[in-house]
């Protein structure tokens, strides 16, 4: 039983509650390297690594992180595992740091990071949380290659850097650049709400309730959602 | 004069051409998750253009004055996010007590702040690209002004979309975002014409 549990603990984050596409959380990055399906791919470890580990600090801490400053708390680790995230990339992957670019510092405030570390590493034991975050880290690298799969074959005929005889012909370029992101992804989140009807708890309305940090600004929230 | 033109620029460029939002996809979750009512587009815009400029202008000196002195540059991440979180924090304080009629409504978006990337972005982009003083200001303005721009144009669209009749499974977020990828494809004729008019 309990391995069954740790298995959809693992796997809950790659298919039901994929964070790009189900929950809908860390649109910013996923919006802005998807164009290259190198930078997705490097985004994706990039974050996943991060998020393992704050998962793993935050859930061992748990017990002595005080309920009132949690969120502070939260955010001082993670930005602490994205400096030695981006040292690392820096200094051995320069080209990755220069395609990542600004991108790279932002991973401190995806939605993804703090998500989890709310809604589960504060509350699950050290096991639990490290399978979420690897889950969720698949889930996050998987949606991205996606998207940046689609953006670039379509936008660039190649694939990660390598030419597609004939579609490099017909390239469309609209698909790399920004509008062709914001496109790409409503048409991804469509299909897969087209596909998993009735089975995901999907999230119909995307406001402030679905943001993280809903915990931190709760009053603001519930007034902003009245006022709809 | 040279000078002048240099922060024009910038302003321009940072308003439409790279419109924080539409074409470097930061703070899109407010974007997409505050933009539903004209009034609280403005109110969360306004909000931003305040911070961003309080944000700039406190993490610039401590750029320069105390991080590179100090020789700690590799801190610069972890100590911005801190000082904006406490900023808005301190702001949102201040306004409670001595001006409770603008608290009452700016205060709401405030909080929702914090962690919002354009923000971050704005402080960790002004530092990549060593504008000096003066020239971070004007790009932390002219971001604001971008972002509150895309709120209201964006808030009219939405207005619209309500109404309309959307397949089942594109209702929600799907339609949403594929009408702010006209909106981001307008902004892209702007692309050329800052130069142009200013002549570059």
């Amino acid at each position: 039983m309990s391995k069954n549990n740790n298995m959809s603990i693992l796997l809950k984050g790659i298919l039901l509650e994929n964070p790009v596409l189900v929950l809908i959380l860390g649109t910013c990055p996923t919006l802005a390297v998807t164009n290259s399906v190198i930078g997705a791919f490097s985004m994706g470890l990039a974050a996943m690594a991060v998020l393992i580990c704050s998962n793993t600090v935050i859930s061992l801490l748990r017990k002595f992180i005080p309920d009132t400053v949690r969120i502070p708390c939260y955010i001082v680790i993670i930005s602490g595992f994205v400096t030695i995230v981006k040292l690392l990339i820096h200094a051995f992957f320069p080209e990755i740091y220069a395609l990542l670019g600004v991108y790279l510092d932002l991973i401190t405030v995806n939605c993804i990071i703090l998500g989890r570390a709310e809604i589960f590493a504060g509350k699950n034991t050290v096991g639990k949380s490290v399978l979420d975050g690897i889950g969720m880290g698949i889930g996050f690298t998987l949606a991205l290659l996606a998207i940046a799969t689609v953006r670039e074959v379509i936008g660039l005929g190649s694939f990660a850097g390598m030419e597609i005889p004939f579609i490099s012909d017909y390239k469309i370029e609209f698909f790399v650049k920004a509008p062709g992101g914001l496109m790409v992804y409503g048409i991804m989140i469509a299909i897969v709400t087209a596909l998993t009807k009735g089975k995901v708890p999907m999230k119909k309305e995307f406001a402030c309730e679905g943001c993280p940090s809903a915990g931190v600004c709760n009053t603001a929230c519930k007034q902003v959602k009245e006022e709809n | 004069m040279e000078n002048f033109k240099t922060l024009i620029i910038i302003l321009m460029s940072s308003v439409l051409v790279n419109n924080y939002v539409l074409s470097r996809f930061l703070g899109i979750c407010p974007f997409l998750g505050v933009s539903k009512k004209l009034n609280q587009a403005v109110g969360m815009g306004i909000s931003v253009i305040f911070v961003m400029l309080l944000a700039s202008a406190v993490t610039w000196p401590i750029q320069y004055y105390i991080l590179d002195t100090l020789g700690l540059g590799y801190m610069q991440n972890l100590l911005f996010i801190l000082i904006i979180a406490s900023l808005v924090q301190f702001v949102e304080i201040v306004l409670k007590k001595f001006i409770p009629s603008l608290h009452k409504s700016l205060g709401v978006y405030l909080p929702l702040i914090t962690t919002n990337c354009a923000v971050l972005g704005v402080t960790i982009n002004n530092i990549n690209d060593k504008y000096t003083f003066t020239e971070s200001m004007v790009s932390s303005l002219g971001c604001g002004l971008g972002f509150l721009l895309a709120m209201v144009l964006f808030s009219g669209i939405r207005s619209k979309i309500e109404e309309s009749e959307i397949p089942q499974s594109f209702r929600g977020l799907p339609v949403t975002l594929i009408a702010a990828s006209f909106v981001s494809l307008a902004f892209f004729g702007f692309g050329s014409i800052v130069e142009n008019l200013i002549g570059g």
